[in-house]
């Protein structure tokens, strides 16, 4: 094609990449609404919506600045760091989504003064300080969603649409469970967002993640993420990746602000994950007395913390981070090295990349979270990328579709940074459309970290 | 002790042992039942020890006193030793009678129509009414239970129970008038039958106790009956709650291919489900003190998809009380069915339900090679009994392959090469039949 249809309309979807047809008034692919926005999208967009982060961004920097002080410096910092913690995320949910999905939605018009008027509200809902904050740290944004899918309120079969559903969660005509809670996940907090699936083909979501920001002693930014894929071979994996993934988001939300190196941070949450996993192990569960012989709860584990000038990864087993940089004709790049007999293989030079995928080995992981790994490995790398990107930590549910950084790279959306709860559901998206054999989840960081305008609570 | 804080008898816990998942396509679920109950611990204690606690209990002893039980005349006097000792086992405040049975049945003791108040007096009195109990007449084991009947029914009290000793065959009566009397009496007590001897029908005596949901046995030697009624009567004073189901819910869609209870020993329930609401039946399992049995439920469900799961069944407890009420007794168990294209998780056999399948084999293996060389058919029972013994030698059933043995020469038990004994002592054969049904639980 030739380049004057891309200026007067974008060749490929905004929101996904998917080539599109001239007079496409939707994206094939993700159903996006072509006709929402200017023409100029496709090369404009993602500046124009790093420009409309910088921008309210920019705004909430002077607020935020403000906003910590308030709650004190130095000895006020770890009630700061607990709130942030716990509610924190969830507080600032509310006005994050509206200012990212307008932002990333359209550019102009009243969709812009909306925007902006929602940012400027966010900034002022903050600046009142702590007082107002705790209305908003009210369980509500987390406990919303327990509820409906606990309070029996003639809830009917999905399967049957016949029967009700009984208190241990399936029908009472047709027996079939019903959808869990953690068939499905999505979370954003601050500028990090991920999503988790149960897939198409497994009975059960085994993958969990946390996700968080805060801030370190100077006030600067750092945002989290943590993601854990249980060993389906193992008992109760879903509640090793939960004990993980939790613990490690725990661990790196308190230690950051305290200044902990992020690096050494990272391998401190790896470490603590890895005991709460192991104390799964001794616990007196009955149905474990019936099934000795059964191995003890395991799950991978992969997490990154970014800062305005560091990218920090941590594994451990075959969970992956990547890197892709927001100006997609540089180089992406796979961040992490697989604890998997396939990577040992390929490592060892027995084995070609392809051979040693191909194998039926390929996904038995030599490293692991839980009682019966032999010693504990954690990897932990840090790197200073010289440009703006995505950091994407997966499980292999996601990246068994696209491998290699440059497949990674060509399925994450490019407004990412703008969008990242949007750019995370096209990746669990194409996992599925993929198949879904696995469970799948993925979590968006941006780098450098956005300063952090409502951020630590 | 603590038997007073649980007014509500013992309490029920239900284990599930199974492997829920299954291939694509898969359909059939199969899982073993454990049903535990506990709280009551009065198994053995005699005479005053927990008449306070216990609930009411009214026993009737049917003493065959056909004119066969002369031939040895030891054999007579052995069935009175029995049932006196029973007797003397008999927990004070235990309501029973005392029944003779021949083509027709008699009270013994205490008469009247009417059931005796166990204590140190009736007691004496009843093992010195048995004293008259002389033997002539036929067997119409029939008219026994319906006395039996009569008796216990008009005793206030919770648990039921026959004792029923024969030493010959049901020639007085008509099969049609037996299986009319038992049809009569299941539901309304349980009975435990023995036969003494080796002139009665394994047959009869192993429908009899599996129709009022007891024990049968063999007492070959007479002398041995005195301690086998001993035990039974304790057995009976151990029983704390009567009229137990197993109350199976299972999802629109499904079949339930089987229900059997595996342990202590084979017994076939499919077929005496009573339905009991929407996709929901029972099945009577008699009384129960403390102990635990097996159950083996398969569950035909519709095929799925992989990464589906359902519910195949829900497995409880309950009492049905007088007043038509049910009473629900401890948790529930679930079966569930999981797809998945694991193949090593779909293909592995729940040891359990191998276990069970294998000692099911066993005792109908057992019924098919004894039937096969009743009728002649050397080469027959030779593979089926060849089969038992592979069985038993894989299961750890020990009883069963020392009965095998004495039936069998054994070649190789490990591949079920075995040949027919020319001579087999008539006992021997008897007793491998009647206890063939008799299980051993998974070694853990």
């Amino acid at each position: 094609m030739s380049q004057m249809p891309q200026q007067t309309a974008p060749s490929k979807c905004p929101s996904c990449a998917e080539p599109l047809e001239p007079g496409d008034l939707f994206c094939g692919a993700c159903g996006h609404d072509l006709s929402a926005g200017p023409q100029d999208h496709a090369t404009l967009m993602m500046r124009d919506a790093l420009a409309m982060e910088a921008g309210p961004e920019a705004a909430r920097e002077t607020t935020p600045e403000a906003g910590p002080e308030p709650a004190g410096e130095g000895v006020g910092w770890p009630s700061a760091e607990r709130g942030s913690s716990s509610a924190g995320p969830a507080a600032h949910l509310p006005t994050d989504l509206a200012g990212t999905d307008s932002g990333g939605r359209t550019l102009a018009g009243g969709a812009h003064a909306q925007q902006a008027a929602e940012t400027s509200s966010g900034v002022r809902f903050d600046r009142p300080g702590p007082g107002e904050e705790y209305p908003l740290q009210a369980p509500d944004p987390r406990s919303a969603p327990d509820h409906p899918d606990t309070v029996p309120t003639e809830l009917l079969c999905v399967a049957c649409r016949a029967g009700r559903v009984d208190g241990d969660g399936y029908c009472e005509n047709c027996g079939h469970a019903q959808p869990r809670e953690r068939d499905h996940l999505e979370r954003e907090s601050g500028p990090v967002a991920a999503v988790s699936d149960r897939g198409l083909r497994h009975h059960r979501n085994e993958d969990f993640f946390s996700i968080g920001h805060t801030a370190l002693p100077d006030g600067t930014p750092a945002a989290l993420a943590v993601v854990c894929d249980g060993v389906s071979s193992a008992t109760r994996p879903d509640e090793a990746s939960a004990a993980a993934a939790r613990t490690a988001g725990e661990v790196l939300l308190a230690a950051l602000p305290r200044g902990t190196h992020p690096q050494q941070a990272m391998h401190e949450a790896i470490v603590a994950a890895a005991e709460a996993v192991d104390a799964l192990a001794g616990e007196p569960v009955s149905a474990r007395e019936h099934t000795p012989h059964q191995n003890s709860p395991a799950c991978t584990i992969v997490g990154a913390v970014v800062t305005p000038g560091l990218l920090v990864v941590g594994w451990v087993g075959d969970s992956r981070a990547y890197w892709v940089p927001a100006d997609r004709s540089a180089p992406a790049a796979r961040l992490t090295e697989d604890d998997s007999w396939a990577a040992q293989m390929v490592a060892a030079g027995l084995m070609s990349d392809a051979e040693a995928y191909a194998d039926e080995r390929a996904h038995a992981i030599t490293g692991w979270l839980g009682a019966d790994a032999y010693e504990l490995e954690p990897h932990t790398a840090s790197f200073k990328p010289d440009r703006p990107g995505t950091v994407l930590v997966c499980t292999d549910g996601l990246w068994n579709y696209a491998e290699t950084a440059e497949e990674m790279a060509a399925v994450l959306p490019s407004d990412a940074t703008g969008r990242p709860l949007h750019a995370a559901r096209v990746l669990v998206g194409h996992a599925l459309d993929g198949g879904g054999h696995d469970n799948v989840t993925v979590a968006l960081l941006p780098f450098p970290a956005p300063p952090e305008g409502a951020g630590s609570a | 002790m603590a038997n007073f804080a649980k007014p509500d008898g013992p309490r029920f816990a239900v284990d599930v042992y199974q492997n829920e998942y299954l291939p694509e396509g898969g359909r059939e679920v199969n899982a073993i039942v454990t049903v535990t109950s506990t709280g009551g611990g009065t198994v053995g204690a005699t005479g005053a020890g927990n008449a306070a606690t216990a609930p009411a209990a009214a026993v009737v002893l049917m003493v065959d006193a056909s004119g066969s039980m002369d031939y040895p005349p030891t054999k007579m006097r052995n069935a009175r030793d029995a049932t006196a000792a029973a007797i003397d086992a008999l927990r004070d405040g235990t309501r029973f009678a005392v029944v003779a049975g021949t083509h027709v049945a008699k009270e013994v003791y205490p008469g009247g129509g009417r059931v005796a108040v166990a204590d140190g007096t009736t007691r004496e009195q009843a093992k010195h009414a048995l004293r008259g109990v002389g033997a002539g007449g036929g067997t119409a084991i029939g008219t026994w239970l319906r006395l039996a009947d009569t008796l216990l029914a008009g005793a206030d009290v919770s648990i039921r129970h026959g004792i029923l000793l024969t030493d010959g065959r049901n020639e007085h009566e008509d099969p049609a008038d037996l299986k009319a009397a038992l049809d009569a009496c299941a539901g309304r007590f349980t009975c435990d039958a023995r036969g003494v001897g080796t002139d009665w029908e394994v047959k009869e005596v192993t429908g009899i106790a599996s129709a009022l949901l007891g024990t049968a046995d063999i007492v070959a030697d007479p002398e041995d009956l005195a301690a086998d009624f001993t035990r039974m009567m304790e057995n009976v004073m151990g029983k704390e709650v009567a009229d137990v189901s197993l109350r199976v819910w299972t999802p629109d869609g499904t079949t339930i291919r089987f229900l059997k209870q595996v342990a202590p020993s084979v017994e076939e329930l499919t077929g005496r489900r009573t339905e009991a609401g929407p996709r929901t039946g029972d099945y009577p399992t008699g009384a129960w003190g403390d102990e635990s049995r097996d159950y083996h439920l398969c569950v035909e469900v519709p095929a799925a998809g992989i990464g589906q799961e359902m519910l195949a069944a829900r497995v409880s407890l309950v009492v049905l009380q007088g007043d038509g009420t049910v009473r629900n007794l401890g948790e529930q168990g679930l079966v569930r069915a999981v797809w998945t294209e694991d193949v090593e998780a779909s293909t592995s056999l729940n040891p359990q339900v191998a276990h069970y399948t294998g000692q099911a084999e066993l005792s109908r293996a057992i019924q098919q090679g004894l039937d096969l060389r009743k009728r002649g058919d050397i080469d027959g029972a030779t593979a089926r009994l060849g089969r038992a013994v592979q069985l038993a030698r894989e299961s750890g059933n020990a009883d069963t392959a020392k009965l095998l043995a004495k039936v069998v020469d054994v070649v190789d038990a490990a591949t079920g090469t075995v040949r027919l004994k020319a001579k087999v002592a008539e006992a021997d054969e008897m007793t491998l039949e009647t206890r063939s049904t008799k299980t051993v639980r998974v070694t853990k």
